[in-house]
């Protein structure tokens, strides 16, 4: 499965991407989804600023991620595919194009209405809805933030107050 | 004529920023304020951008971060690119910190390459005598 990492983490790529996630699944290629970001030249170059030589970048609309992943799944290329939130993930997993694939729900920080769940992971309840809904999709969402860390699986997550 | 001198913002991983500043209040015996420490820990990117702002004050600001890249890096990038008087230097250590807190009244053009000489020049490595002859029997 050539799309070996599909991580939610408001952060994008950064050092537990790049450092821990990056090199242990050879990644070739990082993937941010992301409707802003795309358009915006300067914040990608930011953000390249942290991918080491070797490793592709690239920057896409939401809408364009999701029409490629089922080419991404079967291609040979090694890819990790970054979006900031669970509103985009939702949007990645409409038409069940996340059906099968692992999720890592990998870094969402405090905010107003969001609970803690994990020290990396805050969810609303909308969030909560989102994420049943991407998982009744076929999607098989789990949080870890490091490859060496327990993964929780969704149903635990969504009982769960840290 | 002196500038305005430069509030210096230690923007780092875990506890990394309040260590740095720890030694340097050892070292230098600096008072508050000179050099604020603050982590990333448990922020996401719109909180730790908030809390740079905050922190930087509102007269020429130097934000350190230890790596040029990640949510630190980006968040001080972030503000240089929205605050004017406003630099960032990445790859911080010691050495330049404690030459910074002695020259805040510098122009901060001048001080960011004074403090990446003085920060770069700090940096040497040297092996024991074993692992130089491993070295050289390997290149043999």
């Amino acid at each position: 499965m050539p799309l070996v990492l599909l991580r939610v983490d408001e952060r994008l790529i950064h050092g537990q991407v790049i450092v821990g996630w990056a090199g242990p699944l050879r990644i070739g290629c990082i993937v941010v989804a992301d409707d802003a970001l795309a358009e915006s030249e300067w914040e990608q170059d930011l953000y390249k600023l942290g991918v080491p030589a070797g490793i592709e970048c690239r920057f896409l609309p939401v809408a364009t991620a999701r029409d490629r992943i089922a080419a991404w799944q079967r291609g040979s290329e090694r890819i990790a595919l970054l979006v900031r939130g669970v509103p985009e993930l939702g949007r990645l997993a409409e038409g069940g194009s996340l059906a099968d694939q692992q999720v890592n729900l990998g870094g969402i920080h405090h905010a107003p209405g969001r609970e803690r769940v994990l020290a990396y992971l805050f969810l609303s309840p909308e969030e909560r809805a989102d994420l049943d809904r991407v998982a009744a999709s076929g999607a098989d969402i789990g949080a870890r933030d490091l490859p060496n860390a327990q993964r929780v699986p969704l149903a635990e997550l969504l009982t769960r107050r840290d | 004529m002196m500038s305005e001198p430069v509030q210096g913002l230690i923007l780092a991983h875990a506890s990394v920023a309040s260590g740095l500043v720890a030694a340097v209040k050892q070292i230098a015996g600096i008072g508050d304020g000179t050099l604020r420490p603050l982590t990333n820990d448990g922020c996401g990117p719109d909180a730790l951008l908030d809390a740079v702002r905050r922190d930087a004050g509102s007269g020429p600001a130097l934000i350190f971060t230890d790596l040029v890249s990640g949510s630190c890096g980006f968040a001080a990038r972030k503000l240089v690119a929205e605050r004017p008087g406003t630099a960032v230097l990445s790859g911080a250590n010691l050495a330049m910190l404690l030459d910074f807190v002695f020259h805040r009244d510098l122009p901060l053009p001048v001080l960011v390459e004074r403090l990446v000489t003085h920060g770069r020049d700090a940096i040497t490595g040297a092996c024991s005598e074993d692992c130089t002859d491993a070295a050289g029997a390997a290149a043999r």
